[in-house]
């Protein structure tokens, strides 16, 4: 399935393979990562999702930034998403800072245009609009905190993750219900 | 020239042969057939928290990811593992990473799962029906 160019090929048989870690080895030839190979790249692995969690977060900041700045939002409106954007700074917060126990380094934030370029601000016209939008990437980042359990080897990251996947899901609920949307009819409604 | 050619017709070849397996011969392979309608939903649902078609968000832009070679989207910066991993994303190397992207290639910055068999096909299937414009 993976393929190897016939040079790297070369060196996996004559001796490269000792400049592969060897979790990295075994998945590559279809195995499964042995306990202490696995163990051995636990902090950097766990980091580096953990920080993309970080880029997650940075990304709804921003979008309720954008909201916020819009001038599209009522008053009430408007409280709700500054309430729902300090959550995510405190995800923010507890991210990078489990990021730096494991001696990664924390992700910074893009400018703010590049978020309003990427999430298509510019067709934003109307309160609904914006709550559409909203409702979108709190539905999708609790399915992706749930969705990034099983990758976590540490059990102090399920905790984290599930807690951060059941504050999007409130999030969500909130904005569902602004909008008018149906109840969801069937269970598991995330994940 | 010649060679942009080779590659050019190489990748297309690529993508239909992608493209079918994530079709018909898609079950032949031991995968469920995958339904390209349940899959835009699905993906909105599992990956729009990091990922459009066409920006890059916290992931890369998933127009023409099919049959593409992983960490080749321009502006994207991948992970170090991802980028030397030489993986092309045939629907069954899709599944794989879905299944487990941190087992397929650690070190990946994804470690978003999907469980469900079903509902991998079905999000491969919506990514075969937007390939690349060009």
């Amino acid at each position: 399935m993976i393929d190897i160019p016939s040079s790297s090929r070369r060196s996996v048989l004559t001796g490269g393979v000792t400049t592969l870690s060897a979790a990295g080895l075994v998945a590559l030839l279809g195995g499964s990562v042995p306990a202490a190979a696995r163990k051995a790249d636990l902090p950097a692995q766990d980091a580096q999702l953990l920080n993309a969690a970080l880029a997650l977060e940075h990304e709804g900041i921003a979008a309720y930034q954008i909201a916020a700045q819009s001038g599209l939002l009522s008053p009430d409106v408007l409280k709700v998403g500054i309430t729902f954007q300090s959550h995510h700074k405190t995800h923010r917060d507890d991210l990078a800072a489990a990021i730096g126990r494991l001696g990664g380094v924390a992700a910074t934030s893009k400018p703010i245009a590049d978020y309003a370029a990427s999430l298509g601000a510019g067709a934003l016209k109307t309160q609904t609009d914006v709550l559409k939008l909203a409702l979108r990437l709190e539905r999708g980042a609790a399915n992706a905190y749930l969705g990034l359990i099983p990758s976590l080897q540490a059990t102090e990251f399920h905790v984290l993750s599930a807690r951060l996947a059941g504050d999007e899901a409130f999030h969500a609920a909130v904005l569902g219900n602004v909008l008018n949307e149906p109840i969801p009819q069937q269970a598991p409604i995330f994940g | 020239m010649a060679r942009a050619t080779f590659r050019a017709a190489t990748r297309a070849l690529t993508l239909a042969a992608a493209m079918a397996v994530s079709g018909a011969a898609f079950a032949g392979a031991g995968l469920p057939r995958g339904d390209a309608v349940r899959g835009v939903d699905l993906y909105q649902a599992k990956c729009g928290a990091c990922h459009s078609l066409d920006s890059n968000r916290v992931g890369p832009a998933h127009r023409g990811v099919v049959g593409r070679r992983a960490g080749r989207v321009a502006d994207f910066r991948y992970s170090k593992a991802l980028s030397a991993s030489h993986i092309v994303w045939t629907p069954a190397n899709l599944d794989r990473w879905l299944r487990a992207p941190t087992v397929m290639v650690p070190g990946t910055m994804m470690g978003f799962r999907v469980s469900s068999p079903q509902e991998r096909a079905d999000i491969i299937a919506y990514l075969a029906q937007n390939p690349s414009r060009r």
